[in-house]
């Protein structure tokens, strides 16, 4: 039952990407509506599979790779459902889906929804770790997406040759704006995740620690630097998807080595 | 019955030929002496143009004729090549009209306002009844689909509100940018109007002549700064228009970019209208520098052009499914479908008729 709830959800955010393929062959490209409603609706089914499941284990469902990757999907859309339409980034809908989609694909498709042999016992702060730290991985990808939406229409503007798209995309200082207003928040519930992990009360693996202070130390200079005006808003818009697609890599990489080291 | 559009536009004639008509006709003498019995006058710089419902077919010099009274004492007023479109063809045109793709500039969206005020006059004057209610109603909603479903009115096509919609695409909210005008040109005067449209208040002006500038200062509500000293007016604003006379760039790449250290994170856009150009093209590689000379914003104003013509095919599937409905329309007699209430006071002549 739960992972038909998942496809179906990632069916609703495929067609957000189908739609938008459409469109922009066709050169018609209307953001709003069917996006937010699409996406919407894919939030809904993944909430369902995600509550579906956490009944099932009797803790936040985060415990193999499979739920890891299906929460970091529902983060980001959580986040871009709340800042979507506070900062009328409505098109961040089209950049959101596929990613979502790749996601949700990589969970659905791959054999990594491997079920522990020992039902592990519930840990709050081991829970309110993972929990925050995913939600803040949401917010940085959300920040890459507004980079990725920041670059195409700074070298648009540069090269002078302004596509259909252009005309959709939110100004610059306002993608920089909610660039930076996502980094903050990603930061700040990046580090209440990293805090709460040295309050688990078990040994933690020391590879998977300097990994997350890696994460936190990267994030940290982007927002100094933007902080003390070092860094050009291409830079950061830069960073950002360099930063995310390397937090991406290790959280994998953590969350891998985790479950392959499991009895 | 019938419904019928004779007319003249820009596709036929030059200005001189619509201006012996437009602006002066009555549609009260076509409804009288061309024998309509609905008439409505569509009379723009770009188009002069009677729609009307009549029993009979009426000549187009008869119309012609309505359209240069008391204005016209030539002897051939109707040597004009006046076009004539009857039922469907007369919605589809009149469909095309109002969505902007019979315009001289494809997409513009002024046609609309036009024929909206044109129908909301002939309403009220009592000569518009429910054929023309019900093809200007179809025409408004065809107008607004094809504004919506396509990118026809996507891009600006003149310097000017080129200028400002790229402004606003760097910066958003214009109210806080501060524009520096460099040269009394009258395209950059133009361009600073706009922007000031737009909500920029702190407009500054240099040129050359101190008195030309103060002149302009005071009629575009900026304050002058003495030539000598618009360098270092570049460490402070965000848009800058060049339009000066100069032979020589005024600005280079080595003079901008130390100041640009200072302004890290605040763009800085330049539109250089003046040919000679006034800023070496090397800026537009410094980072957080947009700028844009007046053949990059002609060549944006072709891309908008481009672009709208190829949303005109879209356009004219939208249309073709609204001419087929009304068509159906047309055949039962306009008598079914939505909306079917009547305009308030039309000629008493066609609802009997009717």
């Amino acid at each position: 039952m739960d992972r038909e709830l998942l496809l179906l959800s990632t069916i609703c955010f495929l067609a957000a990407v189908g739609r938008t393929i459409v469109e922009l062959r066709a050169r018609i490209f209307r953001p709003v509506g069917f996006n937010f409603f699409a996406i919407g609706l894919g939030f809904i089914f993944q909430t369902g599979f995600l509550s579906i499941r956490g009944h099932a284990l009797g803790r936040c469902p985060l415990t193999n790779l499979f739920e890891v990757l299906v929460f970091l999907a529902w983060s980001v859309a959580l986040i871009y459902l709340l800042v979507g339409p506070v900062y009328r980034l409505s098109l961040m809908g089209a950049f959101t889906a596929p990613l979502v989609v790749l996601l949700q694909g990589i969970a659905l498709l791959a054999p990594i929804d491997k079920p522990h042999a020992v039902k592990m016992p519930a840990n709050p702060w081991l829970e309110f770790h993972a929990s925050m730290s995913l939600v803040a991985y949401g917010a940085f990808a959300l920040a890459c997406i507004a980079g990725v939406m920041f670059l195409l229409q700074e070298r648009q503007l540069k090269t002078h040759q302004l596509r259909s798209i252009f005309y959709h995309l939110p100004p610059l200082s306002d993608l920089f704006a909610a660039i930076t207003r996502l980094l903050w928040w990603g930061f700040a519930l990046y580090t209440l995740g990293l805090v709460a992990g040295f309050f688990i009360g078990q040994p933690l693996p020391m590879r998977q620690v300097i990994c997350a202070i890696g994460v936190w130390l990267l994030y940290a200079a982007i927002l100094q630097g933007r902080h003390l005006r070092r860094l050009a808003p291409k830079s950061v818009a830069a960073l950002c998807i360099i930063g995310f697609s390397a937090a991406l890599t290790l959280l994998w990489g953590i969350t891998f080595t985790g479950q392959m080291n499991l009895p | 019955m019938n419904l019928f559009c004779v007319g003249l536009s820009h596709h036929q004639t030059d200005v001189e030929a619509r201006e012996r008509f437009a602006g002066h006709a009555e549609t009260n003498c076509i409804l009288r002496e061309a024998g309509c019995t609905e008439a409505l006058l569509l009379a723009t710089c770009n188009r002069v143009e009677v729609y009307g419902a009549s029993d009979k077919r009426i000549s187009t010099d008869e119309v012609a004729r309505c359209l240069a009274r008391e204005i016209d004492h030539d002897p051939h007023p109707y040597a004009a090549p006046f076009y004539r479109y009857e039922d469907e063809k007369c919605a589809q045109h009149l469909f095309r009209v109002a969505s902007g793709l019979d315009s001289m500039v494809v997409g513009e969206t002024e046609i609309l306002g036009q024929a909206k005020k044109a129908y909301e006059q002939a309403r009220a004057g009592g000569v518009a009844g429910r054929y023309l209610h019900r093809l200007f109603q179809r025409a408004f909603r065809v107008a607004k689909q094809v504004r919506t479903r396509t990118e026809i009115t996507r891009g600006s096509v003149s310097v000017g509100s080129i200028a400002v919609d790229l402004a606003g695409k760097i910066f958003g909210d214009l109210a806080k940018c501060k524009v520096l005008l460099l040269g009394a040109g009258e395209t950059g005067e133009r361009t600073a109007r706009a922007l000031a449209s737009r909500g920029v208040i702190d407009l500054r002006v240099s040129n050359r002549s101190e008195e030309r500038a103060a002149i302009l200062a005071q009629s575009v509500v900026a304050r002058a700064i003495p030539f000598a000293h618009w360098t270092k007016q570049c460490q402070e604003v965000d848009i800058m228009i060049t339009s000066t006379s100069s032979e020589k760039p005024l600005l280079m790449r080595e003079k901008l970019e130390p100041m640009l250290r200072a302004r890290i994170d605040r763009p800085l856009f330049i539109i250089d209208i003046a040919v000679p150009r006034n800023v070496d093209p090397g800026v537009n590689e410094l980072g957080g520098v947009y700028l844009y000379d007046i053949d990059s914003l002609q060549s944006i104003a072709e891309q908008s052009l481009a672009l709208r013509r190829q949303q005109v095919i879209i356009a004219e599937e939208i249309i073709a499914e609204h001419v087929a409905e009304f068509s159906k329309l047309l055949a039962r007699g306009l008598n079914t479908g939505v909306g079917n209430s009547e305009p308030r006071s039309i000629g008493d002549t066609a609802s009997q008729t009717l």
